[in-house]
């Protein structure tokens, strides 16, 4: 058991660490959190600077070690969070890296990593959330292209996506984990509308989409027809596994956020919260070292992350809603209700993390099932 | 950074496992208590002595293996899985100042935090034990005695307890795990419900979180990553125990089920492992 860094990797931490301190002063004020043309500038231009710098191999090609290095120590310097690029970074992206033909890597890696091309998720259906395997979104074959219709929901960041990475039903005689394809879908394709929808944050951070007759060629299907619950089960596995690794250092950053607020105010002299503070510091330090050990057990196994994802993302989603339950008290009765207090927004979008990217139940299944092997129940989700 | 189990801790682990469910296997568990005074086994002492598992971090100039901290933290989870009753956590840390601790051929004592555990057992109670007066256990397997004031906990000490601690909830949970895929109600086992599926699954969540903290505390040695281990481990042992219950549903109030020995245990070495109030506040502190 090791948790030292070679020289070349302490040699790429202090490199980074000097260019955030030359760069994070520099940058624009951030955008209103509802400017969403605003939020899609900045968040590529941040990409961007990335790209130029030579940080954008960090994602597919770089050693996993080097990648938590990079997310270590962005979020330590408060760098500027995914945002926007988040589906074409964390999911999208590894998932064509790791399914892609090389054509495909070619065409949609690149743009990624530079910063020009946005992805959104198009997953969910208004009737397959949790069941995913249920969905009905048709993708009828035309020559070579496929015409596709119905709705998706949920789908964040919709609105100023280029990309969507999409699932449809190719063919609906099958069993319906076996008739599914997974295509790259262009955004201004005719017969999409996207339709926002207002979050319990009062943002619109995500939206419903509806397809009617949309025409996308057969060359943006990855993986084989009809074998896209496989690809989708890729996508999963790193929206679980490792898209959710930085966060913890933003949420270790938080933390010691609230522990100065607090000594300011003299909330820190309530023992009950300053140890509930202690007792998260626990929390968010051993799930980092849990990430620590998954990574170096990928990098052992290499490739894919495994259901182990599951593991992380069920404990760090409530142990984030706990976060800000904390920070909540720490700001006291009239602040934890001011929603121009940022710590108050982000306690009402950490509510999202027990449902998104799979419910909390769904993430038990799954452990349940595939990791302590239990039988599967006759009737009922993964 | 390569955060895993090396060849030679994987070696130790199975090597110890095997030890122990040999010679202390759940009939011999049983059996210690089914007798009417717990007695730590003096045969039992000494072939761990003999393994090296008192000396294992002594140096090898000593007498010892001259492993380190990490490698005792392996050995420490499989004694807390196969639930050796004995003060075995001061014994190891008495290693090369009591004579005879690290072959096994003393039993050495130490008061941790408000308690004082195998005092009529011992050769030797180290510490101020003065005060102590003796309490009815309600661990079976552990004899206790009462402090009037804490005494102090010396950090290897936290570690160790942690460590056995995490076995313990790795243990639970294999029981709980396998009496869901045996047992039958309403035709199906009962681990195809999810009510029984969703505690298995939190419990594993529980054994790998606490893992992640022990492992590291022990490779830093950092006070606060040994503090943040004991409050994960601790709750691990304790609320898998009381999973590990829930899954056995009448069966697991017995006397006859093992896991109350378990919980038992657990309650005994979170109190020995350090209080979590000062843990959290060493947390806290370093905020
Ligand atoms: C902020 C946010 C962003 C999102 N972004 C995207 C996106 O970009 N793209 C996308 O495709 N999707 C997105 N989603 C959708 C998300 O993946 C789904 O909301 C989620 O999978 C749950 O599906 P559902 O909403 O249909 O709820 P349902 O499946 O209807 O679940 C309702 C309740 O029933 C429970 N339940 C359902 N089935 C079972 C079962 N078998 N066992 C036990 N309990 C069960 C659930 O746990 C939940 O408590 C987003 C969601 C949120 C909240």
């Amino acid at each position: 058991m090791d948790l030292t860094y070679t020289d070349e990797e302490e040699g790429f931490r202090a490199r980074l660490r000097e260019w955030l301190g030359g760069v994070l002063p520099t940058l624009p004020p951030k955008p209103s959190p509802d400017d969403w043309p605003g939020r899609r500038a900045y968040d590529m231009g941040w990409q961007r600077r990335l790209y130029d710098a030579g940080y954008g191999e960090v994602h597919w090609d770089a050693s996993p070690t080097k990648r938590l290095i990079f997310l270590e120590e962005t979020e330590k310097a408060g760098a500027p969070y995914v945002g926007a690029n988040f589906v074409g970074l964390l999911h999208a992206g590894p998932t064509i890296a790791a399914e892609g033909s090389p054509g495909q890597r070619d065409r949609w890696l690149a743009p990624i990593l530079r910063g020009d091309e946005v992805w959104c998720q198009g997953f969910s259906e208004p009737d397959a959330g949790s069941d995913l395997a249920a969905l009905r979104t048709k993708a009828r074959r035309e020559g070579d292209e496929y015409v596709i219709s119905g709705s998706k929901i949920w789908t964040s960041h919709a609105e100023v996506a280029d990309w969507c990475e999409l699932l449809v039903r190719t063919d609906p005689s099958a069993p319906k984990h076996r008739g599914i394809s997974w295509l790259a879908m262009p955004m201004d394709a005719p017969g999409i509308t996207v339709r926002p929808l207002r979050t319990l944050a009062g943002s619109t951070e995500f939206a419903e989409m509806f397809l009617d007759d949309v025409r996308v060629p057969v060359g943006n299907r990855v993986g084989e027809e009809n074998d896209g619950w496989r690809v989708t089960m890729v996508t999963l596995s790193f929206e679980r596994g490792t898209a959710f690794v930085g966060e913890v250092v933003a949420c270790r950053r938080v933390l010691g956020e609230l522990a100065a607020h607090a000594k300011k105010t003299g909330r820190w002299d309530d023992a009950v919260l300053r140890r509930e503070l202690g007792l998260l510091s626990a929390e968010f330090g051993a799930l980092w070292r849990l990430t620590q050990w998954n990574v170096s057990e990928a990098q052992a196994t290499g490739g894919v992350p495994g259901v182990g994802g599951s593991v992380f993302k069920l404990r760090y989603s409530h142990a984030r809603q706990r976060l800000y339950e904390a920070a909540a008290r720490v700001l006291g009765g009239a602040g934890a209700l001011d929603t121009d207090q940022e710590w108050t927004l982000d306690r009402l979008s950490s509510l999202s993390y027990t449902i998104a990217a799979g419910t909390s139940q769904i993430q038990r299944n799954i452990v349940a099932e595939r990791i302590l092997g239990l039988p599967r129940s006759s009737k009922g989700g993964r | 950074m390569h955060f895993q189990l090396t060849e030679e801790q994987r070696a130790l682990r199975e090597g110890t496992r095997e030890l122990l469910a040999g010679r202390f296997g759940r009939d011999a568990l049983r059996a210690a208590v089914d007798a009417d005074t717990p007695a730590v086994d003096r045969g039992l002492w000494r072939e761990l002595g003999e393994a090296g598992l008192f000396s294992l971090c002594l140096p090898e100039s000593e007498g010892g293996v001259g492993l380190g901290l990490p490698d005792a933290v392996v050995v420490f989870e499989e004694v807390g899985r196969a639930l050796v009753p004995g003060p075995l956590v001061a014994t190891f840390l008495a290693a090369g100042e009591v004579p005879g601790a690290a072959a096994g051929e003393a039993v050495v004592t130490t008061p941790y935090g408000s308690l004082l555990p195998w005092r009529d057992d011992a050769n030797v109670v180290r510490g101020d034990a003065s005060r102590a007066r003796p309490i009815a256990s309600a661990d079976p397997l552990t004899p206790l005695h009462a402090l009037p004031g804490p005494a102090p906990v010396p950090l290897e000490a936290t570690l160790l307890y942690a460590a056995e601690q995490l076995g313990s909830a790795g243990r639970t949970l294999d029981m709980a795990v396998q009496h869901a895929r045996e047992r039958e109600q309403f035709g199906s086992p009962i681990g195809s419900f999810q009510a029984v599926k969703h505690l298995c699954a939190e419990m594993l969540v529980r054994v790998e979180v606490a893992r992640a903290a022990v492992y590291a505390a022990a490779v830093t040695a950092d006070p606060v990553e040994v503090a943040a281990a004991e409050l994960l481990a601790d709750e691990a042992a304790v609320q898998g125990a009381r999973d590990c219950l829930q899954v056995h549903g009448g069966m697991g109030f017995t006397w006859e089920a093992d896991v109350h020995l378990h919980l038992k245990r657990a309650w005994v070495r979170a109190e020995l492992g350090g209080s979590a109030r000062d843990a959290e506040e060493t947390l806290a502190a370093a905020l």
